[in-house]
C-alpha cells in the first residue's frame, strides 16, 4: 500500500489575458478564447523559475504530510523549463527543504508528462521499500513562441506530492503508462523555442495517448468512467480536455473541480498535477480520482486514486490551488510581459 | 603624547577630471600641501582611499604614490574605512606625530572614480555594506540610506522638504567654493522634482561620483610654532566603529559610532560641542546629515530636520555645518573626503575662507563616516 | 555577486535560514558567527528563524547595481521576524502603494539574480506579504 501522504501548489500572481496578445499580433480573440476554451494565463515573475516554485510547492505538501524533511529519500523534479541545461534543480529543492544529504535525486524531462513520470518513480520506490517518503514535483515556466498559438497557453505552475506508505491522503491503486515515439512538438538543444506539429499534435497525439492510457488502466483495474467520482485530464487548453472526457465516456461534473486552464493557461509538467491538488482540495474520502497526464514525444501516466479521511484534516494546511488562482491576481501589458519572459533582445 | 598642528594644506578642483590619472590628481594635491607647509624633509605618509582596487585595479597605493611624489623610501601606508578612509588617514597620521613615532607626516586622500561605469561605481561603493546580506539582495547605498530616511520619517516626522533643505543649504555654501564640483545654487522645488534614486532619495540629495584629492602636512605643534606658522591643532580625535549592515543595528535612526567617536574626539580636546564654531559633516546622503547632527548632540534626537529648516546649521546658523559645500555640492572623491574636512577646517580657522570664513572661527569639527555607520572618524581642530 | 564557493557557503542561510543561537545569552545570530556579539560568547546552537513578522523600513530602488540592472524598481526592507531578528531582504508581491512600516511579511523563496546567460543562477529569500 502507497499513496500521496501530502501535496501542495504554486501558481505565480501575475496574468495576462487573451485579448492582450491577441492585440499585439493582430489576432482575433474572440476566436482564440472560443476556440481554445481560454481566458488568461498564469505569468512567473523574473525571481520565479521551476525550482523557486518547486520549492514553494513543496514546502506546501511538507505541511499536508507533517514529517521531517529528513525522512525524504528521493526528490524528483519533472519540467520542460529547468533552470540549467546541466545543473540539477532537485538538488536545489532538496536543499531547500532540508532533505539533503541523504536523499536521491534527479531531474525528469517529458514535455509535460514530466510531473507525473516523478510521481510514478516516486510512488514505485516507497512501494517497494526502498525509501520511506519520495517527493515529486511537476512545474514549469514554458515559453510559448512570440504570436504563436502556443503563446496564449503556455503558463507556470507547480504541484508537489510526497509519496508515503502510511498515513495516506490518497492511495494509489493502479498505475499504467502508454507510450510511442511520435514528433508532435519538440525543441532541440540551443533552440529558444519549442515548435510544434499544428493539427497533428490533436488525434494522432494527445488523444491518441490518453484514451490509450485512461482505456489501458481500466482494464487493468476492472473499472468504468462511472466508478470515478473525477478524473484530471493534462490540460494543453480548455477544449481537449473535455472532448477526451467526453471520448471516454466521462462527465463534466467529473471534470470540472480539477479543469484549472481556462484560467491557468497550460503549465505544462504542472498541468494535470495541479489539476490533481485542486481535486484533492474538494474531494470526500473514498473518492476515486482517476488521473492521465500527456506529454509530447509522447506518453501519457495514468494512475488511479482512492481519496482516505486524512483529506479532511490536511486539505487546510495549506493553500487550496483554487484560491491560488483566484486571488491576489495582477494583470500584465504584454510588453511587461514580454520583458519578463525574456522575449525582449537586449544588448550584450 | 604631543600636541600635532597642521601646517600644510592642498585641495585641487574637484570633478570629472578625464585628463587626470590618480597618481597626478593625488601628486598635484599633495605636493600643494607640501608647498605650503614649507617644509623639505617628510617621515612618513599615509593615504586614505576607499578602493583604488576596484576603481583602477590598483593596489599597493601608498608605495605607489610614494614612488610618485618622488619621495622613496619614505614609509608609506594606505588605510581604507570605507568613506572614513580618509579621516582615518588623518587620525593615523596624528598618531604617527603625537607618539613622537614621527615629526613631519603627509596625510593625503584620493579617490579617481570615473574611469569605471556608473554601475561599476555603485557596486565599488557597495562593497561599503555587508555583501552577503545586503548586496547580495540588490541594496545600494541610496537604497540603504533611504530605509534610515523613512524610518526617521516615520518616527520623527522628518519630511521630504527639511531632507531637501540640507542639499539646497550645502550648495548655498558651495556655491562660495572655487574647488567645489558644483558650486552653484539649488533650491528646494528642484531636489523634489529631481529623479528618484531610492525612495524617497532623490538625485539631489545624493554626493556625486567625484574625482578628487586633499592633503595635509602634520607636524609636533612645537615644530610648527618655531617655524612661525599659523597653529592649527588637531585637539582631538576618535574613532569607533558598529555593525557594517544596517539591520543589525540596534536603532536604524541612529548613528552611534558618530556619537561614540566625537566624544572621544571632545573629551580629549577637554570641549563640549556647544563650543566648536564650525562642522564639516558626512553628508553623502541629505538624511545622513540630519543624523549626524543629533549624533553630534547639536540638536536633540529628531530634530536634526526641524533644525536646519530653523536655520540652527546655516553659514549664520548657531551650529554651521558644512561651510565648505559639504559631500554634496564639493563632491564625495571617496577617500579624499576625510582629509577635505580637515583642510576647510583649517582654513577656516587660519581666516583663509573668502567668502565661505565663518567669523571669528576659532574651533572646528569633523566627522567623516563609512557605510551606513560602521565606521565614524572625528576631529577637533583648534587655533592657536 | 559571489563567486561560486561564496555563493555555496551561504546555502544553509539562503535556502533554509539557518541561525546560531548563544547558549549563554539567547542571541540569535542570522548568519551565524563565531563570536557573540551581544555577550562574546563563543559556543551556539542551530536555530532556524521565525516563517515572518513586520516591515520596519524599506525604499524602491530605482537605481540598480549592476545584476539588478533589469529588476528595477524594486523595493527592498528590513523587517523585524517574530523571533526579533532583523532581516535585509527584497519585498516582492506587493504593489509599491501598499508598502508601509508595520506590513507583515513571510519569507518566500525566490531567485535573487544571476551571473548573466552562462553563470550561475543565485536564489534565496524574499519577503512577501502575508
Amino acid at each position: 500500500m502507497a499513496g500521496i501522504i501530502g501535496y501542495g501548489a504554486y501558481i505565480p500572481r501575475n496574468r495576462i489575458r487573451v485579448e492582450e496578445i491577441a492585440k499585439v499580433w493582430g489576432a482575433d480573440a474572440p476566436s482564440f478564447k472560443k476556440g481554445l476554451m481560454l481566458e488568461e494565463k498564469s505569468v512567473p515573475s523574473p525571481d520565479q523559475d521551476t525550482i523557486t516554485m518547486a520549492v514553494e510547492g513543496s514546502k506546501r505538501a511538507l505541511k499536508r504530510a507533517g514529517i521531517d524533511p529528513r525522512e525524504i529519500g528521493a526528490v524528483y523534479v519533472g519540467s520542460e523549463s529547468h533552470p540549467y541545461a546541466v545543473k540539477p534543480s532537485g538538488t536545489v529543492l532538496a536543499e531547500a527543504i532540508g532533505a539533503t544529504p541523504d536523499v536521491h535525486t534527479a531531474d525528469l524531462e517529458f514535455a509535460c508528462k514530466a510531473g507525473t513520470e516523478g510521481m510514478f518513480i516516486a510512488l514505485n520506490l516507497v512501494r517497494s521499500g526502498a525509501v520511506k517518503y519520495a517527493l515529486a514535483v511537476g512545474a514549469d515556466t514554458s515559453q510559448g513562441a512570440p504570436g504563436d498559438a502556443l503563446e496564449y497557453s503556455a503558463a507556470a505552475g507547480a504541484a508537489a506530492f510526497i509519496f508515503g506508505a502510511e498515513r495516506l491522503v490518497a492511495e494509489v491503486l493502479e498505475t499504467y503508462s502508454y507510450t510511442t515515439d511520435m514528433p508532435d512538438f519538440w525543441r532541440r538543444e540551443y533552440q529558444y523555442y519549442p515548435q510544434h506539429g499544428g493539427r497533428f499534435t490533436g488525434d494522432p497525439a494527445y488523444f491518441a495517448h490518453v484514451t490509450g492510457a485512461a482505456r489501458g488502466i481500466m482494464a487493468r483495474a476492472g473499472m468504468k468512467p462511472s466508478d470515478f467520482r473525477y478524473v484530471v485530464f493534462h490540460q494543453p487548453n480548455g477544449k481537449f480536455p473535455l472532448r477526451v472526457g467526453e471520448m471516454l465516456g466521462f462527465t463534466k461534473a467529473q471534470i470540472e473541480p480539477g479543469w484549472l486552464v481556462k484560467k491557468l493557461g497550460n503549465t505544462y509538467s504542472g498541468s494535470s498535477p495541479l489539476g490533481l491538488t485542486a481535486t484533492l482540495d474538494v474531494a470526500a474520502a473514498g473518492d476515486k480520482i482517476l488521473l492521465v497526464s500527456y506529454g509530447s514525444g509522447a506518453g501519457s501516466d495514468a494512475f488511479v486514486i482512492r481519496v482516505t479521511e486524512r483529506i479532511d484534516e490536511v486539505r487546510d494546511l495549506a493553500p487550496r490551488t483554487r484560491t491560488l488562482l483566484d486571488s491576489n491576481k495582477v494583470y500584465l501589458e504584454y510588453g511587461v510581459y514580454a520583458k519578463y519572459r525574456r522575449k525582449i533582445r537586449k544588448a550584450e | 603624547m604631543r600636541d600635532v598642528a597642521i601646517i600644510g594644506v592642498g585641495m585641487t578642483k574637484w570633478g570629472e577630471l578625464w585628463e587626470k590619472s590618480l597618481r597626478t590628481i593625488f601628486t598635484e594635491t599633495a605636493l600643494l600641501a607640501i608647498a605650503d607647509a614649507g617644509v623639505d624633509k617628510i617621515d612618513s605618509m599615509v593615504v586614505g582611499c576607499m578602493s583604488s582596487g576596484l576603481f583602477v585595479g590598483q593596489e599597493h597605493l601608498a608605495s605607489l604614490l610614494a614612488d610618485e611624489l618622488g619621495r622613496t623610501p619614505v614609509p608609506a601606508a594606505r588605510v581604507e574605512s570605507a568613506c572614513s578612509s580618509g579621516g582615518l588617514a588623518l587620525r593615523q597620521g596624528f598618531i604617527e606625530v603625537a607618539s613622537g613615532m614621527s615629526d613631519v607626516v603627509l596625510v593625503g586622500g584620493v579617490e579617481k572614480m570615473t574611469d569605471v561605469t556608473g554601475c561599476e561605481a555603485t557596486y565599488a561603493l557597495g562593497t561599503a555594506a555587508d555583501q552577503e546580506y545586503e548586496g547580495y539582495h540588490g541594496l545600494t547605498f541610496p537604497g540603504l540610506y533611504a530605509m534610515m530616511a523613512v524610518a526617521h520619517m516615520h518616527r520623527y516626522g522628518t519630511t521630504r522638504e527639511q531632507l531637501a533643505m540640507v542639499a539646497v543649504k550645502n550648495h548655498d555654501n558651495g556655491s562660495r567654493n572655487p574647488l567645489a564640483q558644483f558650486p552653484f545654487k539649488i533650491t528646494v522645488d528642484g531636489v523634489l522634482n529631481s529623479v528618484l534614486v531610492a525612495d524617497p532619495l532623490r538625485i539631489l540629495d545624493c554626493s556625486p561620483i567625484t574625482d578628487g584629492a586633499a592633503a595635509v602636512v602634520l607636524c609636533p605643534a612645537d615644530m610648527a610654532r618655531k617655524l612661525k606658522k599659523p597653529v592649527v591643532r588637531i585637539a582631538g580625535s576618535g574613532q569607533a566603529t558598529d555593525t557594517i549592515a544596517l539591520a543589525s543595528r540596534k536603532d536604524l535612526t541612529w548613528l552611534e559610532s558618530t556619537h561614540i567617536a566625537a566624544g572621544k574626539a571632545l573629551a580629549m580636546a577637554g570641549r563640549k560641542v556647544d563650543e566648536i564654531d564650525l562642522f564639516e559633516v558626512h553628508d553623502c546622503f541629505t538624511i545622513a546629515e540630519i543624523m549626524v547632527t543629533e549624533a553630534l548632540g547639536l540638536v536633540e534626537k529628531g530634530r536634526g530636520g526641524k533644525a536646519v529648516e530653523e536655520g540652527l546649521t546655516g553659514r549664520d546658523g548657531r551650529f554651521p555645518v558644512n561651510p565648505s559645500g559639504g559631500l554634496k555640492a564639493k563632491g564625495h572623491p571617496v577617500g579624499a573626503t576625510g582629509v577635505a574636512q580637515a583642510v576647510e577646517v583649517a582654513k577656516q580657522l587660519r581666516g583663509e575662507a573668502g567668502d565661505r570664513q565663518i567669523k571669528g572661527a576659532r574651533r572646528g569639527l569633523t566627522q567623516n563616516m563609512g557605510g551606513t555607520g560602521g565606521s565614524s572618524v572625528v576631529h577637533v581642530f583648534e587655533a592657536e | 555577486m559571489p563567486t561560486p564557493s561564496r555563493y555555496w557557503r551561504e546555502i544553509p542561510q539562503r535556502y533554509r535560514m539557518e541561525a546560531g543561537k548563544c547558549k549563554a545569552c539567547g542571541f540569535i545570530a542570522f548568519p551565524p558567527r563565531v563570536v557573540c556579539p551581544a555577550c562574546g560568547a563563543r559556543e551556539f546552537v542551530p536555530a532556524k528563524l521565525a516563517a515572518g513578522g513586520k516591515i520596519l523600513t524599506y525604499t524602491i530602488i530605482r537605481v540598480p547595481p549592476q545584476p539588478f540592472e533589469d529588476q528595477a524598481p524594486y523595493a527592498v526592507g528590513i523587517a523585524e521576524l517574530d523571533d526579533g531578528v532583523k532581516l535585509t531582504a527584497q519585498v516582492v508581491d506587493c504593489d509599491f502603494a501598499d508598502l508601509k512600516v508595520g506590513l507583515r511579511v513571510r519569507l518566500e523563496f525566490r531567485k535573487l539574480s544571476e551571473e548573466g546567460e552562462a553563470g550561475i543562477i543565485y536564489y534565496g529569500y524574499k519577503f512577501v506579504p502575508e
